[in-house]
């Protein structure tokens, strides 16, 4: 299928509440409320038209002064129908649904958003960090957080013992 | 002085300086881009062998030299602290790259700003990334630091958990 738009009509014909977004040419977008994510991915997935069966990226992006703050954009690509669309969800620090019982790759990937943005994923099997120490203080991707850190000036102490 | 310092010592010291520096076993151990510099000097074109140092072990309790190639993050820094708490004495560092020795490019909130922070580092190599003939003018210059070194300073035996 050359139109990859054809999924999304498809999606809104069984969905209510799916916004189409204005893309580039290729990559259509839909824009979901945040309590249907899981359903809108839920369908993408198993329905038999649209048969999304890989997660390819799955990212956060901050921007800072609206309301809500910050914006998930799922990627989604059909092996079946050779096809790929981008979701996009609004949230704030409450955070969203996991997806990584559709796509077990959300797993690390939701850890990522949850270590750099602080947004936690509600029903996810193992919500830790993974980029930075288990002790790190702070989101880094968060727009207020500053480069450097907050003890940059300090001596960087490593302590094996608490290891 | 005076008594101290007397001729069997001064003899003694040369002849183990002078093992030391010429057998220095570098331990396998590459953080970045700088660790490919680090393997094309260990390589026939450059030949780090001609210093006694072709030897890169696989574990660091065969080493007795460091070379830290490449950036530290502070994810990677208790590792590096523990692999340098296992080699045994006499033991050296070189720190070899920009990042290694001060940070480099990345004034950031993940990355140590020069291993001089947590380790003790004998010869800092200056490059994004150093040349292979940098890490041999390194090697050089260690081998020269540690021919003025005294046995009383490294002792020829000692007790794990004393770091020299």
């Amino acid at each position: 299928m050359s139109d990859n738009s054809e999924f999304l009509k498809i999606l809104s014909g069984k969905l209510s509440g799916v916004k189409i977004v204005p893309t580039p040419p290729g990559e259509p977008s839909a824009m979901v409320e945040k309590d249907s994510i899981h359903e809108a991915l839920d369908h993408l997935k198993y329905d038999r038209d649209l048969s999304f069966n890989m997660l390819v990226d799955l990212f956060a992006v901050d921007y800072m002064g609206e309301e809500p703050r910050f914006e998930i954009v799922y990627i989604l690509r059909s092996t079946k129908h050779n096809g790929r669309i981008v979701v996009k969800t609004r949230t704030g620090d409450e955070g969203l649904d996991t997806v990584s019982d559709l796509w077990p790759a959300a797993n690390f990937l939701e850890r990522e958003i949850y270590d750099m943005f602080g947004l936690p994923f509600a029903n996810h099997p193992d919500l830790r960090r993974i980029y930075t120490p288990d002790d790190f203080v702070g989101h880094p991707l968060r727009k207020e957080f500053p480069l450097e850190g907050e003890d940059f000036d300090k001596p960087f102490v490593v302590d094996l013992e608490k290891e | 002085m005076g008594v101290e310092k007397n001729v069997l010592v001064t003899s003694l010291d040369w002849i183990i300086n002078w093992s030391r520096k010429n057998s220095l076993f570098p331990v396998t151990f590459g953080l970045a881009c700088c660790a490919l510099e680090m393997m094309v000097a260990s390589s026939a074109e450059y030949d780090i062998a001609r210093f006694g140092a072709e030897v890169f072990r696989p574990s660091p309790r065969q080493s007795d030299l460091m070379i830290v190639a490449g950036t530290l993050t502070k994810k990677m820094a208790p590792i590096v602290r523990r692999i340098y708490e296992q080699m045994p004495n006499p033991k050296w560092v070189i720190a070899y790259g920009a990042c290694a020795s001060s940070g480099g490019i990345f004034k950031s909130y993940s990355v140590v700003q020069g291993v001089d922070q947590i380790i003790p580092v004998d010869v800092y190599i200056p490059g994004c990334p150093p040349r292979p003939e940098a890490l041999l003018k390194g090697i050089i210059e260690l081998q020269k630091k540690i021919q003025k070194e005294t046995i009383k300073d490294r002792p020829l035996i000692s007790l794990p958990g004393k770091s020299a």
